[in-house]
């Protein structure tokens, strides 16, 4: 048992078995990134498919991503952007005490959050009703009916799986703001919104590869 | 705490810097630069993601520990690309078609 004395010396928000708040932001810190590396990979995987249907399939590719909306892409990656930003600043605030601002910030995150999920949906709607969703319903030009079906896979697939990846952000983010509101988030003790802010900014640099990826290479086709 | 707190200015200066990156991107797709396209669109790709990794995720800031974790991720990351695309390069692949 440890005497009353060294307990109350503690930070609140110090758990046991680290030294100090220094080491116990270091291992939060750390342990994230690692997460992160296995993210990386995930991601990592369905990229190279993607790079050797494409390599296999060029014309094909180029036209399906024709067929995307090169407007709500680029609209959707400033917003997410954006969304980077205000994290950046939410961290920010956070490491300062500023406590207000916090909450801000993460309200205007999950806001661009949910924004850029509102225009995925609009997209995924016009997919549908343009039967380019694969499965019995594909109709796409006759030479490139298979192959197509092959891009709109990766697509659904990519986007579909980033869209969950924000879904749960946005969930960690509503976590944040409560933990901010109770006061449990304080200048002493932030790494649970920097190491969220990880998270958040992981998902978005996703977008910056899937975006010109799919929406962009059969922009200056025949 | 001794932690590194940025300036403000250097969040919207890397903000600044990705929206453009992100202007580049779109207007360099409507030009037909043939195998280019998707070098130069990868190029800026892989320097936004670097801006924020080192400044908006204070990787610049951070132990050399993280930085260890962060380049083995794209070590793993070169390993599962360059094995599996050296193995689909070196087939008759017209024979998948």
């Amino acid at each position: 048992m440890l005497p009353e004395a060294a307990h109350h010396a503690h930070h609140p928000s110090l758990a046991h078995h680290f030294d100090s708040l220094g080491q116990q932001k270091e291992a939060a810190t750390l342990g994230m990134w690692v997460f992160l590396v296995t993210e990386v990979l995930f991601f990592g995987g369905m990229f190279l498919t993607y790079a050797i249907y494409r390599a296999w399939y060029p014309e094909a590719f180029a036209v399906a991503s024709h067929e995307l909306d090169v407007t709500l892409g680029t609209i959707n990656t400033v917003v997410l952007i954006t969304s980077s930003l205000t994290m950046a600043l939410a961290v920010h605030a956070a490491q300062l005490g500023q406590r207000k601002l916090v909450l801000w910030f993460l309200v205007a995150t999950m806001v661009l959050g949910v924004a850029f999920l509102g225009i995925k949906s609009v997209e995924y709607y016009h997919k549908f009703e343009e039967h380019h969703v694969p499965g019995p319903g594909f109709q796409f030009e006759r030479e490139y009916f298979r192959h197509a079906q092959l891009f709109f896979s990766l697509y659904f697939i990519m986007t579909g799986l980033h869209a969950l990846h924000m879904i749960i952000g946005i969930g960690i983010m509503l976590v944040m703001f409560r933990w901010t509101w109770r006061g449990i988030i304080t200048e002493d003790y932030y790494s649970p919104v920097e190491i969220s802010g990880l998270y958040w900014h992981f998902v978005d640099i996703v977008w910056i590869f899937l975006f010109p990826l799919l929406y962009l290479i059969g922009r200056h086709g025949p | 705490m001794t932690d590194h707190i940025l300036p403000k200015r250097v969040y919207y200066t890397i903000f600044g810097i990705l929206m453009l990156g992100t202007y580049l991107t779109v207007q360099i797709a409507f030009f037909d630069l043939g195998r280019l396209n998707t070098v130069v669109a990868l190029t800026i790709a892989v320097i936004k993601a670097t801006l924020v990794v080192l400044f908006f995720m204070h990787v610049k800031y951070s132990t050399r520990l993280t930085w260890v974790v962060v380049l083995g991720s794209i070590f793993w990351l070169g390993i599962m690309f360059v094995l599996t695309i050296g193995d689909y390069l070196t087939r008759v692949w017209n024979t998948y078609g």
